[in-house]
C-alpha cells in the first residue's frame, strides 16, 4: 500500500514540514507493532488500566421489544474515561514514550478523546495540550474540566467554526510548530498515512473481541455490526476484523443532524463529494469550490466534515453501508437504551442505537446484530436536556 | 520551466509579496497587483482563499475568512486574473490548497490559470510524496508547481530539489505563517543543500516582516516572500490599503535591491 492509500483514499497531503515526522512515526510503528515487549505492555495497560475485555451484552429487553433479531451491544462505555478513544490513546501514546517523546497534543470532539488523551498523559508522565473548539467546550464543559484536572492544558479554539475540524486544524498547527519532543495523537482513523492505519489497528481490538465473545456465545458470527462514524474510530474498529467476512453486514450510522437535505447536516458518505483536506483524500462535505463546509450534529463527536479513507474506500466497493441518523432520531434513541436498558449510550452511539431500531424488526430471530456503544452518555445529558427543552446545570 | 518565472531572478534579489485574492474585495486586488510591481516586486503571489487554510497564522487566516465571507469564488478570481494580465506581464503564481484546485478538477484548475496568464502554482499540503497528480498536469500547461522545503526537510532536501521547478519556496521556520520577531534556521545552509543538487533560485518565506530580516535572508538566497506583513496591512486599511502596501513594498525592495 503505497503512501497509505485505501483504494483511492488516504495519502499524506500535509505541509513538508510535517513529513520528517509522519516518516519517522510511520518508521517507529512498524517497529513497534510487531515487538513483543510493546505489545505486552500494551495489553497489559488495556486489560488492567481501561478494563478490557469490554462486555458482549444480550440486550434482552431491546431485543424482545423490537420483535426481531437478538441485540448485542459491545460496551465500550465501560472502558476506563468512558469511550473507546482509549484504546486508541494508550497504544499511541506508549508508542510516543518508545520514541523518546515527551509532550502530546491532541484535538477532541466531545471531549472523549481529549479526556483519555490527558489520562494517558497523566499516567505514562507526559505534558499534555488539548485543542477544542470553543462551541464545544461550551458544550461539554465537564470533559474541560476532567482535562484541566488530569494535568492537560486545554486550548479553546475559536478559527473557523470554532468545532472539531478548527480542533484538527489548530492542533496540526501546533505540530508544525514543535515537532522534536511532540507526538500528535490524533483521535480517529483520520489525517496523513500512517495515522488511519495506526488508530484502526488499536481500535480493532473491538472487532477481534467481538468476534470471540459471539463465537462463545451464539456459536456463530453475527449478521450485522453497527456504529456511529464521524471520523470513524469506534466504526472501523468494529468492522475491522469482519471485512473478510461477507456474511456480516457492515453499518456505519453519520450524523445527519438536522437531515441531509438541510445545511445543518454532518453526514459525509450522503452529502460530501472526494477531496482532499486534513491529510488525506477522502469523502467530504465541501461546496462546489471545494470549501469545507460548517456542518452540524448534536454530537460533537460526529460533527465533522470528513470520513476517514478508510470508510471511504469501503464504501467505494461496496462492503460497507452508511446511513443517515437526524439528531431527533439520535435523542429518541438515547432515551429509549436508557429506559429499556438502564444504559446511557453516548449520543454519538445513540445514532447506531436509531438505526438498529429500524433493522432489527425486519430480521429474524435466529439473527444476530452487535451494536457498538462506543461511550457513555453521561456527559450529554444536559444538552439533550436542553434539546428537549428542559434547562439544567450540569 | 515557466518563462516568465525563469526571469524573475535574472538581475538581483527578487522581492515576492502575497495577497489574499479578495482582500478586501477583487477591485483592490487588482490594483495592488499594478501598485506592488510598481514598487518594485519581481513576482506576485495570489492567495485563493480556502476555508481552513492549516499552514496558515491568524493573519492570513482572517484574510481568507474576510474574502470567502466577501463571496470571492475560484471562478471570480481567474476573470480578475485575465483582466490583469492585459494590463502586466508581472510573473504571478496561485498559492492555494489542494483541494481548491482537486475539486474544480485539477486539469480544468490548471488549463484555466494557464490560459488565462498565470506562471506557477503552490500547494502549500502537497509534499513531494502527492506532487505527482498536481505536478503532471502543470508541466502539461506550462506552468511551475512551486516546491517547499522547511527547516524540518533534511535529507529530503536533495530529493525535492532535484525535481523542482522555477524557484523553491524554502520555509523559514517551523510552524505556520506570520511575523516572527526571529529566524533562527541556518537559511544559507539550506540554500546550499538545494543548489548542490539543482542550480535553481531559492526564495525564503515565512517569519519575514522588515527590511533588517529582508536583508539577512537575501544575502543567503536568491529571493525573499512576505505574505503577513502585507496581508496586516490589508486588514488595517481595507479598502485604503493600497498606498500603505505600494510604500512598504518598495521600501523592502529598496533594502534588498542593492545586495
Amino acid at each position: 500500500m503505497a503512501n497509505g492509500r485505501f483504494g483511492i483514499h488516504g495519502g499524506q497531503y500535509i505541509p513538508e514540514t510535517l513529513m520528517n515526522a509522519v516518516l519517522e512515526l510511520e518508521e517507529a510503528y512498524n517497529y513497534y507493532k510487531d515487538d513483543p515487549e510493546f505489545n505486552r505492555e500494551l495489553t497489559e495497560l488495556l486489560n488492567e488500566y481501561a478494563g478490557r475485555p469490554s462486555r458482549l451484552y444480550y440486550a434482552a429487553h431491546m431485543t424482545e421489544d423490537l420483535g426481531g433479531a437478538k441485540v448485542y451491544l459491545k460496551r465500550e462505555d465501560l472502558n476506563h474515561t468512558g469511550a473507546h478513544k482509549i484504546n486508541n490513546v494508550l497504544g499511541q501514546v506508549l508508542l510516543a514514550k518508545k520514541m523518546g517523546k515527551t509532550r502530546v497534543i491532541a484535538e477532541t470532539g466531545a471531549g472523549q478523546h481529549g479526556v483519555a488523551t490527558a489520562t494517558a498523559a497523566a499516567l505514562m508522565g507526559m505534558e499534555c495540550e488539548v485543542f477544542m473548539g470553543k462551541e464545544d467546550t461550551e458544550r461539554q464543559a465537564l470533559n474541560v474540566y476532567r482535562m484541566r484536572l488530569l494535568g492537560a492544558k486545554v486550548h479553546a479554539v475559536t478559527s473557523g467554526t470554532a468545532t472539531l475540524k478548527d480542533a484538527v486544524s489548530e492542533t496540526m498547527r501546533e505540530w508544525t510548530n514543535r515537532i522534536a519532543d511532540t507526538h500528535y495523537v490524533l483521535g480517529s482513523v483520520m489525517g496523513p498515512h500512517p495515522f488511519p492505519t495506526i488508530v484502526r489497528d488499536f481500535q480493532a481490538v473491538i472487532s477481534k473481541e467481538i468476534k470471540e465473545q459471539m463465537l462463545e456465545k451464539e456459536g456463530k458470527l453475527p449478521d450485522a455490526v453497527l456504529a456511529c462514524v464521524g471520523g470513524g474510530s469506534n466504526a472501523i474498529g468494529t468492522f475491522y476484523h469482519f471485512i473478510e467476512d461477507e456474511s456480516v453486514r457492515l453499518i456505519g450510522c453519520e450524523a445527519a443532524g438536522r437531515g441531509i437535505h438541510t445545511a445543518e447536516t454532518a453526514a459525509t458518505i450522503a452529502t460530501g463529494k472526494l477531496g482532499i483536506f486534513h491529510g488525506m483524500k477522502s469523502y467530504f462535505c465541501q461546496d462546489e469550490y471545494g470549501q469545507i463546509a460548517p456542518v452540524y450534529s448534536i454530537s460533537a463527536g460526529l460533527d465533522y466534515p470528513g470520513i476517514g479513507p478508510e470508510h471511504a474506500h469501503l464504501y467505494d466497493i461496496g462492503r460497507a453501508e452508511y446511513v443517515p441518523i437526524t439528531d431527533e432520531e439520535a435523542v429518541e434513541a438515547f432515551e429509549y437504551l436508557s429506559r429499556i436498558e438502564g444504559i446511557i449510550p453516548a449520543i454519538e452511539s445513540a445514532h447506531a442505537v436509531a438505526y438498529a431500531r429500524k433493522i432489527v424488526p425486519n430480521m429474524r430471530k435466529d439473527q444476530c446484530v452487535v451494536i457498538t456503544i462506543s461511550g457513555r452518555g453521561d456527559k450529554d445529558c444536559a444538552a439533550i436536556a436542553r434539546y428537549r427543552g428542559e434547562d439544567i446545570h450540569e | 520551466m515557466n518563462k516568465r518565472i525563469a526571469d524573475v531572478f535574472g538581475g538581483g534579489k527578487a522581492f515576492i509579496p502575497f495577497i489574499t485574492c479578495g482582500d478586501p474585495s477583487l477591485e483592490v486586488t487588482e490594483q495592488l497587483v499594478y501598485a506592488m510591481e510598481e514598487a518594485g516586486a519581481d513576482l506576485i503571489e495570489l492567495g485563493i482563499p480556502f476555508s481552513d487554510p492549516t499552514a496558515e497564522g491568524p493573519v492570513i487566516q482572517s484574510a481568507n475568512v474576510r474574502a470567502l465571507s466577501g463571496g470571492v469564488t475560484t471562478d471570480k478570481i481567474f476573470a480578475m486574473v485575465e483582466k490583469i494580465r492585459k494590463n502586466t506581464q508581472i510573473p504571478m503564481v496561485f498559492m492555494t490548497y489542494a483541494n481548491v484546485v482537486f475539486s474544480y478538477g485539477t486539469e480544468r484548475f490548471v488549463k484555466r490559470a494557464a490560459e488565462i496568464g498565470m506562471d506557477g502554482l503552490i500547494l502549500p499540503d502537497v509534499p513531494f510524496e502527492e506532487k505527482a497528480e498536481f505536478d503532471v498536469v502543470c508541466k502539461a500547461y506550462g506552468l511551475d508547481l512551486i516546491s517547499l522545503i522547511a527547516p524540518t526537510s533534511h535529507e529530503r532536501v536533495a530529493r525535492i530539489a532535484r525535481e523542482a521547478e522555477g524557484f523553491v519556496y524554502c520555509v523559514s521556520s517551523l510552524g505556520v505563517t506570520g511575523m516572527r520577531t526571529q529566524i533562527t534556521t541556518d537559511i544559507g545552509a539550506m540554500v546550499q543543500l538545494v543548489k548542490k543538487e539543482k542550480e535553481i533560485p531559492c526564495a525564503v518565506g515565512f517569519g519575514i516582516s522588515n527590511p533588517e530580516q529582508a536583508v539577512k535572508m537575501a544575502q543567503q538566497a536568491d529571493g525573499v516572500i512576505v505574505g503577513s506583513a502585507i496581508v496586516k496591512l490589508c486588514e488595517t486599511y481595507g479598502e485604503a490599503c493600497v498606498p500603505y502596501v505600494k510604500a512598504y513594498v518598495k521600501e523592502m525592495k529598496d533594502a534588498i535591491r542593492a545586495l
